[in-house]
């Protein structure tokens, strides 16, 4: 049997054999997107949008296809220290797919909603249903299956005009010290006018075991609302994620989202932004730095649907051992979307002979008048500014590390919340060895 | 203080340094100068411990120890620092940082405690007179965007604050007008004790009317061919380097 033919029979066993009867809530879109999904299955080496990324393979690998959506299980262990020092002061702690009550803490004012998306069905299906239009029209694979799939879900509204409210950090955890763990979650926020709110969001694992992680993430910045999103993707077990977000952002407000990944075994970044309004600045950043076999692939979209709008997007990477990296940036711009200034820049540095960077931007523009550049650079560390330091006593590894920190510099300075610059600061520096 | 012996060194098969001999003592001043491709580079490069060039034969003896058997680094520790001809713009790291740094390898090295903050800003400070550098340059990115002028006066600040026992300017008078000129060589004529020794390295004589040499050897297709006192230099510029080249001809 051909390997192809095995991942085949892989997505066939999981459309075969997922029972949707068990879960009660949401049904009709479950029901809808996993139709959607049998039209599409799980992506095999010759999917365009997944050739890079072996998703498949290494389930196929790890899992039984039933595996992928059972049940979860509770954690026996305390993983409250995967939670870093002073960062669980206001937070929202999923364990294996489901929000805990024990972990979480929330100090946000009564103003913000922040619920579990199956409470929030009830209480706010409207607001919730209206919004789950963008990712229901995905076609993503990964998307359709969590649509189908989801466990629990966090979801957050901010009302309008709401501003000072507390960075809140969502966990997203996974025991793996038994056994393996399938997980499957959801976020919703909605940001209305005028308001301003931020989330940092991290996943860490404890043991070996293989987990699977899928998040489905909505986001709704209304005019004049301002949001901030950062991902700090350092997990330290054996992790396959898949990550869909969404960010739809109405006339004058302003997005700003990090995605920062160190560690992982395969992370998936699907990261669509819709600019759907005018006068909309849109920035997201994103910083890769792996080692060991790790493959992180991103694969962004902005989408500037209104004029007079304005998007920068900037990916770095540093690639060590035998790691791989992708990056695949989209930009539209509709016909309507006229004096649209829209820029991205990927900067890749290799760093061994076994590493790889395959990336790849796609502009397509219908508009006349706009303004839009992109640049992609892959190199080595700089040799010379290397000489450079070490002429003037700095030994050969710190030297190193000044220029990876100088590096990666570009993306943590942009990260505008104090307390989340200087956590991301500190893992890069630490992993970095920077010991000046 | 620098006993240099019979050097020869190339890139890849191609020979550029073929057997230079010079001794530098505590205090001097000398300029080593020759026409375009005569290894003037090269031999500053070769002392600095760039690993692009290979030295095939030869040997450097600095402050008593073995100056080619060590990292580029710790020639620095020990005392040597290299004015670039063309200064790397570093894009991320701040003069300012990368002078701490710098600064506190090398009293590492030498077993002296780190400087703190505060002894560091007043130390900066004082440097920063001496080569009349705009203080917020240092806080910026180091060369990014810095005119030819500016980047050859951080040289000299940079220069200033590791205080070397000997220092060699690459070619440092290239791309400066004269008012940057005299800057730049009335900061390394500050600096300049009976301890320390300095290597000019330059094309043209206009430097040497400011950083005034002991002793000036012309370079040629590798090797010194002549050598004097300042005013071997007049002469060279009087008579070009032709003068040089048809001399070596006859020869």
């Amino acid at each position: 049997m051909s390997v192809t033919t095995e991942k085949q029979s892989f997505s066939q066993d999981l459309i075969a054999s997922a029972e949707l009867s068990q879960f009660t809530e949401a049904t009709a879109s479950r029901e809808k997107a996993f139709e959607d999904f049998k039209l599409v299955g799980l992506p095999d080496g010759k999917h365009e949008e997944y050739k890079f990324a072996p998703i498949t393979k290494l389930l196929a690998k790890n899992f039984n296809a039933d595996e992928l959506y059972s049940k979860p299980t509770a954690s026996n262990n305390d993983l409250s220290s995967l939670i870093p020092k002073g960062l669980g002061e206001n937070c929202v702690v999923f364990v294996n797919g489901v929000y805990n009550k024990s972990l979480s803490k929330i100090k946000n004012t009564s103003k913000v909603v922040i619920k579990s998306f199956v409470e929030a069905l009830e209480s706010h299906l409207h607001v919730v249903t209206e919004g789950l239009t963008e990712i229901a029209e995905s076609k993503d694979p990964f998307a359709l299956l969590n649509s189908a799939l989801w466990q629990d879900g966090l979801f957050i509204h901010v009302p309008a005009k709401a501003t000072g409210e507390e960075p809140l950090y969502i966990y997203h955890l996974h025991d793996a010290t038994e056994k393996k763990v399938a997980s499957h979650t959801r976020l919703m926020v909605v940001v209305e006018k005028h308001a301003e709110f931020s989330i940092i969001e991290r996943t860490d694992s404890l043991g070996k075991h293989p987990v699977f992680n899928t998040i489905n993430e909505e986001i709704l910045v209304d005019e004049n609302a301002v949001f901030s999103y950062c991902k700090i993707q350092d997990d330290h077990g054996d992790l396959i994620h898949v990550g869909n977000t969404t960010v739809h952002q109405k006339k004058s407000s302003r997005a700003d989202t990090y995605t920062i990944s160190l560690n992982g075994k395969l992370v998936r970044n699907n990261l669509s932004i819709i600019i759907d309004g005018e006068g909309c600045e849109s920035h997201f950043y994103g910083l890769y730095m792996t080692d060991g076999d790790t493959l992180v692939d991103n694969h962004t979209t902005v989408d500037h649907r209104k004029p007079n709008s304005f998007s920068n997007e900037l990916y770095k990477g540093l690639m060590d051992g035998k790691s791989k990296g992708v990056f695949n940036g989209k930009i539209y711009v509709r016909p309507d979307a006229q004096k649209t200034n829209a820029f991205q820049s990927n900067r890749n540095i290799l760093l061994s002979d076994t590493a790889t960077i395959n990336t790849k931007p796609q502009l397509e523009i219908w508009a006349d008048d706009v303004k839009c550049s992109h640049g992609c650079t892959t190199g080595q560390l700089d040799g010379e500014a290397l000489f450079y330091l070490q002429s003037r006593g700095i030994p050969k590894d710190t030297a190193r590390a000044m220029l990876l920190y100088a590096f990666a510099g570009e993306v943590i300075d942009a990260i505008k919340d104090e307390h989340v610059k200087n956590y991301v600061d500190s893992i890069v520096s630490e992993r970095l060895h920077k010991s000046y | 203080m620098l006993k240099i012996k019979n050097i020869h060194a190339g890139v890849e098969n191609k020979s550029i340094l073929n057997g230079i001999n010079l001794e530098v003592k505590p205090g001097e001043v000398h300029a080593i100068m020759g026409p375009n491709g005569s290894g003037k580079s090269t031999l500053a490069s070769v002392l600095a411990g760039r690993e692009d060039f290979e030295v095939t034969e030869g040997s450097v003896e600095f402050l008593g120890k073995d100056l080619l058997a060590m990292k580029p680094e710790d020639r620095a520790r020990e005392g040597i620092f290299l004015a670039f001809q063309y200064p790397i713009e570093i894009p991320g790291v701040s003069t300012v940082n990368f002078m701490k740094t710098a600064l506190n390898k090398i009293r590492e090295y030498r077993g002296q405690d780190a400087l703190d903050a505060v002894s560091f800003l007043t130390l900066m400070k004082e440097k920063i007179k001496l080569v009349e550098i705009d203080q917020s340059l240092l806080s910026r990115s180091l060369n990014e965007d810095f005119s030819g002028g500016e980047k050859k006066r951080n040289e000299i600040f940079q220069m200033a604050m590791l205080e070397p026992k000997l220092a060699i300017l690459d070619e440092t008078d290239s791309g400066l007008d004269i008012d940057a000129l005299r800057i730049v060589a009335n900061g390394v004529n500050k600096l300049r004790t009976k301890d320390n020794a300095t290597i000019v390295v330059t094309h043209y004589q206009r430097l040497l009317d400011y950083i005034v040499p002991d002793y000036v050897h012309v370079l040629y297709q590798g090797k010194i061919v002549k050598s004097g006192t300042k005013e071997l230099a007049m002469e060279l510029e009087e008579k070009g380097y032709d003068w040089i080249k048809s001399e070596m001809e006859v020869a």
